[in-house]
């Protein structure tokens, strides 16, 4: 035999690791106090923190919410922690809380946005969680309309009109397909509801309504403002630009020239144009293009830029998603036969947009705080009321408490969002790599 | 690479040539910009044939396999599949797709899907089978490939070679009449080779016309009906195994089969 042989003849058995491999000791060790420069700048951020809550702290809580104006604020705080003692005026969030998030809306109609606001949740619900049964999807497809008429008002006829447009279009594509071909029908798809939209919605809306008037009080869109303003701009832009960002994304990809050149073109302008001048064009210009006597509502026409901005971002996301996809995925579905569409949307499309969760939501998260720009063009978003607050005689001066709540309101859709991004992201991981 | 694909007897009752035509190529030309990749390609398939492709890397052997179902784009002469020629005619193309099912070298499945939903999918699809029998045919062929017990894993679960098997699966679910294998135990490790290539004999077994862009000798020895030498864009050389291995013709092919065969 050699020197070299060996073999085992008992197998080692596990053992517990050391005391400083485990717990919280390891922690602390591993974390904030590994070596001397990471010592040093723990206690630095510690002593950093310090200073921070202690001003801030106090500030809070050596508060006045019961007040009517900021010097009864003030008078409050002095007698209750000295004459020296800074504190914050929370009577401004408690006298106009329902100005931050309604505007002007009247006070007696608080209850439709509140209702559209809980069911909107409801139309959420089957669209973020896949628990929730799939028929509830009938509901989030009626949403819109409900909730036009719950915050509008007015003749319910004209919403059930509008509605009506979309029942049209699989209609006529059922009707002109077997009779001129799928090209036509798809045409015919389109063309009858724009038609019905554009000539009939309005005068058949009238004359139901002449007929059966049923309806609620309208509430005309200079009274909105608040966060109900944020959210139906935020929502209706989230809904609509990820579709519409979809469709430039391949519209981008595509090797039809001319539907290319459409897309960059769109996307290249509208990202190079800063938002607020859209938003002017909206308020201003975009009247002057229109034909004369027809009035286009201005939060309307907020929303349509505000959907056109981000779907241009919204695009050049889901291209990323869609490039990081490896070409071997393209070449089995077309081997196994799925036509274009069908393999865009049950293999790239599933795939391009779980890659590009964390994009999309950040373009969302963008779109929602940058609806507070509409303040510039004289709508009454939060900021903008906060302004309008500040010009009364009794909060005259009052900042910090006012920006604190809507920077919180913010803070709290924001992050909602980002958390949902990342469970999604969890959910959707099959790779398992 | 020169040792047997299988050491049990393989099962040559149902192996059967038949005169009808599968694949009938003429004249084909293909370019890559001005590369000149495939060169007056002629090859005729016989329903029933099993073909071994090989040759040197970038001999344009998986370029010409990929033309069959139109992954790529022939730019003169005719290639006609089951009857049906292929030109920029999407309805040819779609046709042909669903009658030719084809072996990736990176198996090309799903993530986002289970295995079941990888093979439902196509059948649901692209054939209208109903859900339920689309998943019993899935299953069937599943276990034929030795894994229904992975059926409700995601791809990412799964060895290479437990994937390539699912693949070849999936594309059975379409009920091809013709297989195109593209390098696939290339991407795999040595171990998983016969598990795949059992597959892949089964599947010559039952009489699948099969056109196999492979390295593996021992596979084009045993289970091959014709071996098909490739080079710079061209068929150099086609034989049936005997012939082709201990009696090859051209230089080229002497050549290439010392560099693979001879240690």
């Amino acid at each position: 035999m050699s020197d070299v042989a060996y073999v085992r003849t008992e197998m080692v058995p596990e053992k517990a690791p050391p005391a400083s491999q485990v717990g919280p000791i390891k922690w602390v060790r591993e974390n904030l106090f590994p070596d001397i420069p990471n010592s040093v700048l723990t206690i630095l951020a510690l002593y950093f923190l310090y200073l921070a809550l202690s001003a801030l702290l106090p500030w809070i809580f050596h508060s006045a919410v019961h007040a009517n104006s900021l010097n009864e604020c003030r008078e409050i705080i002095r007698e209750a922690y000295g004459p020296d003692a800074v504190g914050a005026c929370w009577g401004v969030i408690v006298d106009r809380w329902h100005q931050l998030l309604f505007g002007f809306y009247p006070q007696d109609m608080y209850w439709r946005p509140v209702t559209a606001f809980v069911l909107l949740l409801v139309a959420l619900s089957p669209v973020l969680f896949s628990q929730v049964p799939r028929k509830m999807l009938m509901f989030t497809a009626v949403y819109p309309f409900i909730m036009y008429f719950l915050l509008w008002g007015g003749s319910i006829w004209l919403p059930l009109s509008v509605m009506f447009g979309f029942v049209l279009a699989p209609i006529s594509h059922k009707i002109v397909a077997p009779l001129a071909g799928n090209l036509a029908g798809v045409i015919a798809g389109f063309a009858v509801p724009i038609l019905w939209w554009g000539l009939a919605a309005g005068p058949v809306a009238e004359y139901l309504h002449s007929v059966a008037p049923v309806g609620i009080e309208y509430i005309e869109s200079a009274k909105f403002g608040g966060f109900m303003l944020s959210i139906t701009i935020g929502i209706t832009g989230i809904a609509l630009s990820l579709p519409l960002g979809i469709v430039l994304a391949l519209g981008r990809r595509s090797d039809l020239l001319i539907i290319k050149s459409l897309s960059i073109g769109f996307i290249e302008f509208i990202r190079g144009v800063p938002l607020i001048t859209l938003l002017f064009v909206a308020s201003t210009l975009l009247n002057y293009f229109l034909p004369p006597g027809t009035t286009f509502d201005i939060i309307l026409r907020v929303m349509i830029m505000v959907t056109l901005f981000s779907a241009a971002y919204m695009a050049e996301v889901i291209r990323g998603g869609l490039a990081a996809l490896p070409k071997g995925q393209y070449e089995a579905a077309d081997a196994l036969g799925l036509d274009y569409w069908k393999a865009q949307r049950l293999i790239i499309m599933p795939q391009a947009l779980k890659i590009s969760i964390p994009g999309i939501v950040g373009t969302f998260i963008g779109l929602f705080k940058d609806t507070t720009l509409v303040s510039i063009i004289g709508l009454m978003d939060p900021l903008g009321l906060s302004n309008a607050i500040r010009a009364d005689q009794a909060w005259n001066g009052i900042l910090w408490e006012l920006y604190a709540f809507i920077a919180a309101m913010f803070w709290i859709v924001c992050f909602s969002m980002s958390r949902y991004s990342m469970y999604l992201e969890r959910k959707l991981q099959t790779d398992h790599r | 690479m020169s040792e047997l694909a299988t050491n049990r007897e393989i099962d040559r009752s149902q192996m059967k040539v038949s005169d009808e035509v599968a694949i009938e190529i003429m004249d084909m030309n293909k370019w890559y910009g001005s590369f000149h990749v495939l060169r007056d390609i002629n090859l005729t398939v016989q329903r029933g044939e099993r073909i071994v492709i090989c040759g040197p890397s970038g001999s344009g052997k998986s370029t010409l396999i990929r033309c069959i179902n139109r992954l790529e784009e022939h730019q003169q002469g005719r290639i006609v599949v089951d009857g049906t020629e292929l030109s920029s005619d999407l309805k040819n193309i779609d046709k042909i797709r669903r009658e030719v099912g084809m072996v990736f070298q990176h198996f090309n499945l799903f993530p986002h899907l289970t295995i079941l939903e990888n093979c439902t999918l196509a059948p649901i699809w692209v054939r209208k089978t109903p859900k339920k029998e689309a998943e019993e045919i899935a299953m069937h062929y599943l276990e034929k490939v030795k894994i229904p017990e992975q059926a409700d894993k995601y791809p990412g679960q799964l060895s290479g070679g437990q994937q390539q098997r699912v693949a070849i699966a999936r594309s059975l679910c379409m009920k091809p009449r013709i297989m195109l294998f593209d390098e696939p135990t290339s991407a795999l490790d040595p171990e998983m080779i016969k598990e795949v290539l059992d597959t892949m004999i089964e599947l010559a077994e039952e009489g699948m016309t099969m056109l196999v862009v492979t390295h593996e000798m021992g596979f084009a020895r045993q289970v091959a009906n014709r071996v098909i030498f490739m080079d710079q864009g061209q068929i150099v050389e086609q034989n049936e195994p005997e012939e082709f291995f201990h009696n090859p013709k051209s230089e080229r092919t002497k050549l290439f089969l010392s560099q693979i065969l001879g240690h």
